[in-house]
């Protein structure tokens, strides 16, 4: 208790020296907590945006499709299946698709397509596809009309109302062909599918690829993202083996590659943050022990040990550092909460270029809880690592030399 | 009379690999219970090394140092360290104090390093702030303390342990003559009441005048060992 007294009042001795020591380390944890959640926040939304934009967190297919993808590799919808699925505790949303291509004429003007059957209810609380709506009505269970791209619709100049032909191969063979009025239309960011995608309700698909009951893939969205491969493991053991269970990350490689980069190069900016920070600390130890070394030979020789001597620099440096530690993270909660609130903007030809990918052109900052605490973390071990010179040099301490003049 | 301290044949030797200098030669010193010794000698004589040598703060090339019976050159250095809280007060010459504690937390502090209990720890103060007559200053800091007051409570931090005797390194070399006289009282009213042996090395007249026993070292080596019979100096204090 009288080390710990001691040490406190050892902390406030040299202000000045006190305060810029925990402003390094302050400024250090606010701008490691900033840089943090920033990375985060900015892979969280590209992530939402692609998952939730198509292909949800998660997808099953049967056994083989995703390296065939052949609408003769549908599965058969099942409600026990789906049942199954749905009672995983961190499965939120299922929605069967029916996926393939076809040709879209309009008697004039034939261009290629994919067509996607969904159902619409539990399509749209996986991918928002409502919210993508620019013009129409967006479509019913039993409607017989479709949601055309916005792009699509240009190249085959065509409006709303008006009526396309499509045509194509069905199950196993047969021929695929209907007459489907324009319901509405939506618009993406990513051009690919804003060029090239056709809705239609999932008993409409199934009715015009001759393909009953099939669908392509079971599409989920998840209440804990971050239990991704857990949650992909449990249904794996839960399905029989006619299914496969695919992440977004194993559909997406490149992505997941992409934020796997990032991640290093900011890996590399934190290093060099945390760096500074050391060199900052690292200079106040090295004046505190210069301007204390009398008094520390002095402990020794009227009987202190080197080890209580090493146990109350140790509590001094933790104190600074935890103090400044707090003070970051404390500081960083306002900021973190506003520019998540207010994300940064981008605008120009860089927004451009973020939309034609399909992402939102903004970078909020993720509330995270674990941004505050590892940076906070590891400040403060990279503190106590330097405490650890005092500490060394009291070990090395001579009381007859430290107290030479 | 009880031998509180003696060290035989003891050497302390610097530069040993290139040209070696005897800092202290083949010293042999007996200090008994109750001294009131000075050390002196021109600078460089070996006064304060031979003060480190018998306060445990540093080893001797050659020779034994007893203390109480306990060779203390055979003590590793954490025992050193204990056997210098338990057995032996220091007073150096300045920075005695630790800045940041009141001057009752800085005599207190060697007690709670000792462990002693609260109560006695006060009981203690108590009385040694009575014996440096500075009750009044109980609450003050370093600072705040005039050189000779700061002396006067590292006096009562050397003797706050109770050890068997007090080893202080020119107690008044930064002090006015009033308050090195008040500093050389105090001693040497602890000396004649508590029995406590006090070993100064000092080249203040003010101080070798008041010892009863002078021990002038010249290159390391004891050139004279002389006692001091009058019991009071010439400016009237008491010895």
């Amino acid at each position: 208790m009288f080390i710990l007294k001691l040490a406190w009042k050892n902390l406030w001795r040299n202000r000045v020296r006190s305060a810029i020591t925990m402003a390094a380390i302050f400024f250090a944890v606010l701008l490691s907590v900033l840089t943090s959640s920033l990375k985060n926040g900015i892979f969280d939304n590209l992530i939402n945006n692609l998952v939730g934009l198509y292909s949800g967190y998660i997808q099953i297919h049967r056994k083989g499709y995703w390296d065939d993808q052949l609408l003769d590799n549908a599965l058969q919808t099942s409600s026990s299946a789906e049942k199954k699925i749905l009672s995983n505790r961190n499965v939120l949303h299922l929605s069967a698709r029916l996926e393939s291509f076809a040709l879209a004429s309009t008697g004039e003007i034939t261009k290629g397509c994919k067509i996607i059957g969904i159902n619409p209810f539990e399509e749209n609380n996986i991918t928002l596809l409502a919210s993508k709506l620019i013009q129409g009505k967006y479509l019913k269970e039993k409607d017989n009309g479709i949601l055309v791209a916005e792009g699509f619709l240009k190249r085959v100049r065509l409006h709303l109302n008006d009526t396309l032909i499509l045509l194509g191969q069905g199950y196993h063979g047969s021929t695929a062909a209907g007459k489907y009025p324009i319901k509405g239309i939506v618009r993406f960011g990513l051009a690919d599918l804003n060029n090239n995608v056709i809705y239609m309700p999932l008993l409409l698909a199934q009715d015009m690829y001759g393909a009953q009951n099939m669908a392509t893939s079971y599409a989920l969205s998840l209440s804990n993202a971050k239990e991704l491969d857990i949650t992909a493991n449990e249904l794996r053991r839960s399905l029989s083996e006619t299914y496969e269970v695919m992440t977004w990350e194993e559909m997406m490689p490149d992505i997941k590659q992409h934020i796997s980069s990032d991640t290093q190069s900011m890996l590399v900016v934190q290093t060099i943050l945390y760096l500074l920070i050391s060199f900052g600390i690292f200079g106040t130890l090295l004046m505190m022990m210069a301007e204390r070394k009398y008094e520390l030979g002095m402990l020794v020789a009227i009987g202190m040990k080197k080890a209580r001597l090493a146990w109350l620099l140790l509590l001094e440096s933790v104190m600074t550092v935890f103090l400044g530690c707090i003070a970051g993270i404390a500081a960083s909660i306002p900021v973190v909460y506003y520019f998540n609130r207010y994300p940064i903007r981008i605008t120009g030809d860089m927004a451009k270029a973020y939309e034609q990918f399909g992402f939102e052109a903004i970078f909020p900052t993720s509330l995270g809880l674990s941004n505050f605490i590892s940076q906070g973390v590891i400040v403060l071990l990279i503190g106590l690592a330097l405490s650890l010179y005092p500490v060394y040099t009291v070990w090395k301490l001579n009381p007859v030399e430290a107290m030479k003049k | 009379m009880k031998t509180v301290i003696d060290a035989h044949n003891i050497s302390k030797v610097y530069n040993k690999d290139k040209i070696p200098v005897y800092a202290i030669n083949n010293v042999h010193l007996h200090i008994e219970l109750g001294e009131f010794t000075a050390l002196v000698g021109p600078s460089g004589s070996g006064k304060t090394t031979l003060l480190n040598l018998i306060g445990g703060l540093d080893t001797p090339d050659a020779g034994k140092i007893e203390i109480n019976g306990t060779d203390i050159t055979a003590l590793r250095s954490n025992e050193l360290i204990d056997f210098r809280l338990k057995n032996i007060g220091f007073v150096f010459q300045s920075f005695n104090l630790i800045p940041v504690l009141t001057a009752e937390e800085n005599v207190a502090f060697i007690m709670e390093l000792q462990g002693m209990s609260k109560a006695e720890r006060q009981n203690r103060i108590k009385t040694l702030f009575g014996q440096i007559g500075l009750e009044d200053k109980l609450n003050s800091r370093p600072s705040q303390l005039s050189g000779g007051q700061q002396q006067r409570v590292a006096v009562a931090r050397a003797l706050a342990s109770k050890p068997q005797f007090v080893l202080a390194d020119e107690p008044t070399a930064n002090l006015d003559t009033a308050s090195a006289n008040k500093l050389m009282d105090i001693m040497a009213l602890l000396n004649k009441e508590e029995q406590m042996t006090f070993i100064f090395s000092t080249h203040d007249p003010r101080v070798i005048e008041r010892a009863r026993r002078v021990i002038t070292l010249v290159d390391g080596s004891i050139v004279s060992d002389t006692a001091q019979v009058n019991i009071y100096s010439t400016n009237g204090h008491e010895k």
